[in-house]
């Protein structure tokens, strides 16, 4: 009887002791952390795809709390949850843009001319840095998917040699951006739905004769609309505050298609018609 | 003097011995192609600073006639390759396949030499200054491949101790004969240009290394060679890569280029014999270079065999003199096939280190199919840089790039026997390639 | 440029069709089909030879485990929708290699559970062919005697064999021996002598050299495995680092157990000649993907395979363990790869390899 009390009272004597260190370094080497950052980290997509320039959702959710970085640098994150954060900073939402990335460029294996037959890695900077594939146009897109593997949310598709970006599935990270050889990814805004899918440099005719599809500079869309579009040397670019439609697209009638709307480029079976 | 004889291995550790072909076009003597009525030059032929052209669309020129100053210290001048005017400027198809600027020489037929450099026949009198001055002004570059100006060459800073000279007469490349021929040739050029050099460099031993399946280059060269008796002609063995420049010094001279480091610090300069032949042509005759002797070769091809072809001929042209094809072609490469640039057009020009043209058909070329790697170790064991191939394939295939470099990867050759051997048709080298200009692009941006 | 005669033979070269590629441009004709169809060729002999001594109970098991493997490598390509490598052959080579390692009184289904441990649970799962850190026939072998030990050590000699054993039949030599050291590590008896002696005779040993004793389909005949061998490495398939290294360290071994306490085990002869060191060394071992890429690594390799082998079948409870120690030293593979590390060219030149030639520096 006395051992198991002895047992008992030792027991309970240990438990308070530890029990009194455990509260007192609970206190006094306790790490400040901030509720809000845990919040916020599961409101973030979780994708870690880096598109804000840190390290992860987490590291993002750390800086946005304790540093005061720009929430809308997170271009995954959905308006719901985008509001939400808000709310938990105590800050207003804002206008926050989505972007989405643009290949400039629609030279699928069809339209532009092959130079030769490129047999190797299948890799477009490992290409690049040979003669750059096969495709005779020197700024157009090597078609390898570098930048389709390197894409998180599955949003850029190689079809027919070309890399084809699904506004609806792009986040806008702009992991893309840095992994094309031929710098053919530029970040739009979402709401800008059409473009000239050409980044070729060249002078007109050398370009036609390497793709079908090249920005030839007849200046057809310049003269329908001036205002829409911006002519620097061989190249037309849609200017960001333009509102084409559809419908002035097709009244155009670009020659050679490069002018597209992102819904008729991106549409399963583009490639074949040409431009509308 | 005997005790002091370096140690000669002849060979070097892996290695393989591919058909070599070189029966195609070993036979026949150099030949020389008639006039053409127009050159494309491309101006950067030499590794360093491009040229600057000095003459402009519609100037008339004259044979020899410098159309480009050398950019700076590790460059070199350009010449024109016969008379007549100065066409368009354009960008025409380099060599690895980017674009480059290239000046047309439109030839009015005379092919009229311009008023020429002093020759110097006694140029065992004048001072290493002149001759070094010589090299450089006529255009001199590398010709085994690399274009390294050969005055940079042969100026090795102060503090490096050099005593050997190593001419690299070893020609390994499969199918290439340019340097066979040379040396069969031009024996007395070769050796009178390995002599001006050592002159250059203040040294008087010169070891000559050349494959032993060039019996008759090494009987010439030995014959003519009686009158000096510092230099050395050894029979390497027969074995690719001998002609790299770090396997070419161990197997002559014993001695071992450390990672990274240069053939200077080990005291050997290497020279090529197409240079030594240059040198000889520009220091006893008061000859630029303008033209170099080039092996165009390959089963399609219906004559096949070595040529004087001048700097600037289109490869159609060259194809032309070697009567045409007889059968399809799959590739078109520019050097040997080992090391070579494949092209995609017949638009290019022969540069200052072309070696070779070289056409191969559908059935000789075999295509990459990036199998899975066995690890079966047939890359390691040829290996001349003793790379753990492998390994260091599979790091680059999943793009782990930082492993690369701790697996030496910047060691690599690019000498592409481990592509040669792989049984999985894996593209190493190509993969090797993109690791380096990762690691090298990498450490630029942290710098 | 006048395009039209440029070049007489324009159809010979159309533009767009010539090939880019980064150097090399030529390539030997070895393929990795070609290295697995040249094996399953070296294994023939043995093939011959188990069919002779075991009729066509033999080739029933070994067509069974190849068509099972190949089958299961189609179905894991067809599930998994990886593209199709039926077509290098290597799911060929280790059916063939696991029938070898079977007895050839063994029911179907084992072959079919046997290869499904091979192909899908030692290749497959590890990303399949070049992955696979263990060799595939060595794991399928081990699970089998583990779960099946009855059936993989039960050779009877069979009536429709061409050849009838004479001799040693029946019981495996191997696990004779391994009774025998476990009751005469104490007290040697007469008996045991006897055995020993039986063993280590030139007679015994001849009939184990041709095949002449029991085991499993390909361990047997060490003559059909040798000429087996040298093909391969005529062919150039392997190399002798790994099948040297476990045979001499086998030898060296046996002989210093035998020489510190004489009478343990039977000769070094004995060893290499029954059970599957032979098949083991010069066919499974040797295994491209789960050995050492170095030589220094390869013997190192085939040094722990020897040891392993030895220690069980003298002091562990089974009578044979070269597919043990085949699997234990594929394990280590990784740390040996790492330890055998090969320094590139000129990392680490001799000190003084340069000294400037006396009298050449003016």
């Amino acid at each position: 009887m006395t051992n198991i009390l002895i047992a008992a009272a030792v027991l309970a004597l240990l438990g308070l002791v530890l029990g009194i260190l455990i509260g007192y370094t609970a206190k006094r080497f306790a790490v400040e952390a901030d509720p809000r950052i845990e919040e916020i980290t599961e409101l973030l997509p979780g994708a870690n795809c880096g598109g804000c320039g840190y390290a992860g959702c987490a590291d993002f959710a750390k800086e946005i709390v304790e540093n005061d970085a720009n929430i809308s640098s997170c271009s995954a994150c959905s308006e719901e949850n985008f509001k939400k954060i808000a709310e938990i900073l105590g800050k207003e939402a804002g206008n926050r843009e989505k972007q989405v990335a643009v290949v400039y460029c629609s030279g699928d294996n069809h339209k532009a001319k092959r130079l030769a037959r490129y047999n190797g890695l299948n890799d477009c900077r490992a290409a690049a840095a040979l003669s750059g594939g096969g495709k005779t146009c020197r700024f157009g897109c090597i078609g390898l998917g570098s930048c389709a593997r390197r894409c998180q949310f599955g949003a850029i598709e190689i079809r027919n040699g070309l890399a084809i970006v699904h506004p609806e599935l792009c986040e806008g990270c702009g992991n893309c951006i840095d992994i094309c050889p031929r710098k053919l990814i530029r970040l739009v805004p979402a709401t800008s739905k059409i473009h000239v899918y050409c980044n070729s440099l060249e002078k007109g005719p050398v370009k036609r004769k390497a793709c079908e599809a090249a920005c030839i500079a007849c200046k057809k869309c310049v003269r329908a609309v001036p205002d829409s579009f911006n002519a620097q040397g061989f190249l037309v670019r849609v200017t960001e505050d333009s509102n084409l439609t559809e419908e002035t697209i097709r009244e155009i009638a670009c020659p050679t298609g490069a002018l597209d709307t992102v819904a008729h480029h991106t549409a399963a079976n583009s490639g074949k018609e040409g431009a509308a | 003097m005997k005790n002091n004889m370096p140690i000669h291995p002849k060979h070097f550790e892996g290695g393989i011995h591919p058909a070599d072909h070189k029966e195609l076009s070993a036979a026949g003597l150099i030949r020389n192609i008639p006039l053409l009525d127009k050159y494309t030059l491309v101006i950067q032929q030499n590794i360093g600073a491009p040229p600057k052209l000095n003459v402009q669309k519609g100037d008339t020129v004259l044979k020899g006639q410098k159309i480009a100053d050398a950019g700076g210290f590790v460059s070199v001048p350009l010449h024109a390759p016969t008379s007549g005017t100065i066409g368009e400027i354009l960008e025409i198809p380099g060599a690895n396949g980017a674009p480059v600027q290239a000046v047309e020489i439109i030839s009015d037929g005379k092919d009229e030499w311009c008023e020429p450099m002093t020759p110097y026949p006694n140029w065992r009198d004048q001072n290493r200054e002149l001759l070094l001055e010589r090299v450089r002004e006529a255009g001199i570059v590398g010709m085994g491949g690399a274009a390294f100006p050969t005055h940079a060459k042969l100026s090795p800073p102060p503090e490096k101790i050099i005593d050997t000279l190593v001419i690299n007469g070893a020609e390994c490349e499969p199918y290439l004969t340019a340097d066979d021929r040379l040396m069969r040739e031009y024996p007395e050029q070769v050796l009178t240009g390995a002599e001006i050099c050592a002159k250059i460099l203040r040294i008087s031993h010169i070891v000559i290394g050349i494959e032993e399946n060039k019996p008759d280059a090494i009987n010439i060269l030995r014959r003519k060679a009686k009158r000096n008796r510092n230099i050395q002609i050894i029979p390497l063995h027969v074995r690719y890569p001998q002609g790299g420049e770090k396997q070419l010094i161990y197997a002559l001279t014993g001695r071992k280029v450390v990672a990274g480091g240069l053939p200077m610090d080990v005291g050997c300069v290497v020279q090529n014999v197409g240079t030594l032949k240059a040198i000889a042509d520009a220091v006893t005759e008061g000859r630029p270079l303008i033209e170099r002797i080039v092996t165009v070769t390959g089963t399609p091809v219906k004559d096949t065999g070595n040529f004087h072809l001048r700097l600037g001929t289109p490869v159609e042209k060259a194809l032309e003199a070697a009567g045409g094809l007889q059968s399809p072609v799959g590739k078109l490469i520019l050097g040997g096939p080992m090391m070579g640039f494949a092209q995609s057009s017949l638009k290019v020009s022969v540069s200052k280190n072309t070696s070779g043209i070289l056409f191969l058909a559908n059935d000789e070329v075999r295509q990459f199919e990036a199998g899975p790697c066995l690890s079966c170790g047939r890359c390691v064991d040829a290996c001349p840089m003793r790379l753990l191939v492998s390994t260091l394939s599979k790091v680059c295939e999943n793009e782990r790039y930082d492993l690369a470099e701790e697996n030496y990867v910047l060691s690599c050759l690019e000498c592409g026997i481990c592509t040669y051997v792989c049984p999985a048709g894996r593209p190493n080298v190509q993969h090797f390639r993109r690791a380096k200009a990762e690691i090298n692009e990498k450490r630029r941006k942290n710098k | 440029m006048d395009e039209k005669n440029s070049v007489p033979e324009k159809e010979f070269l159309q533009e767009g069709s010539l090939i880019l590629s980064s150097s090399p441009h030529i390539r030997t004709s070895m393929t990795t089909s070609r290295i697995m169809l040249q094996v399953l060729l070296c294994l023939l002999p043995v093939v011959a030879a188990s069919i002779w001594f075991y009729g066509w109970n033999a080739l029933r098991v070994i067509l069974l485990c190849m068509i099972f493997c190949v089958g299961m490598e189609y179905l894991w390509c067809k599930i998994a929708k990886t593209p199709h490598t039926c077509k290098d052959f290597s799911a060929l080579v280790t059916g063939l290699i696991l029938a070898l390692n079977l007895s050839p009184l063994i029911p179907w289904w084992l072959c079919l559970i046997g290869a499904f441990i091979a192909i899908i649970i030692a290749k497959e799962v590890f990303g399949g062919l070049g992955q696979n850190p263990f060799t595939p026939a060595a794991v399928a072998r081990v699970a089998l005697l583990i779960g099946a030990t009855k059936p993989m050590t039960t050779w009877a000699p069979l009536p429709s064999a061409f050849h009838h054993f004479d001799g040693v039949t029946s019981a495996t030599p191997l696990s004779a021996a391994a009774e025998f050291s476990a009751v005469t590590s104490a007290t040697p008896t007469a008996a045991a002598n006897t055995q020993l002696a039986i063993f280590n005779s030139n007679e015994f040993l001849w009939n184990a050299f041709l095949g002449n004793i029991g085991g499993c389909l390909g361990e047997t005949s060490t003559l059909a495995i040798l000429i087996g061998a040298a093909g391969l490495v005529y062919l150039g398939i392997i190399r002798l680092y790994i099948p040297v290294a476990i045979l001499a360290t086998i030898t060296i071994f046996i002989w210093i157990v035998n020489g510190i306490s004489p009478g343990t085990t039977p000769g070094p002869m004995f060893h290499l000649l029954t059970g599957g060191v032979m098949i083991g060394a010069f066919f499974m071992a040797t295994d491209y993907v789960t050995s050492p890429v170095t030589n220094l690594g390869k013997i190192v390799f085939g040094a722990g395979i020897g040891i392993i082998v030895c220690v069980i079948r003298i002091w562990g409870s089974y009578p044979e363990g070269m597919s043990f120690a085949i699997v234990i030293m594929n394990a280590l593979v990784p740390l040996i790869d790492k330890l055998c590390y090969k320094r590139p060219f000129g990392w680490n030149p001799p000190a003084g390899t340069f000294q400037p030639r006396r009298g050449e520096i003016k």
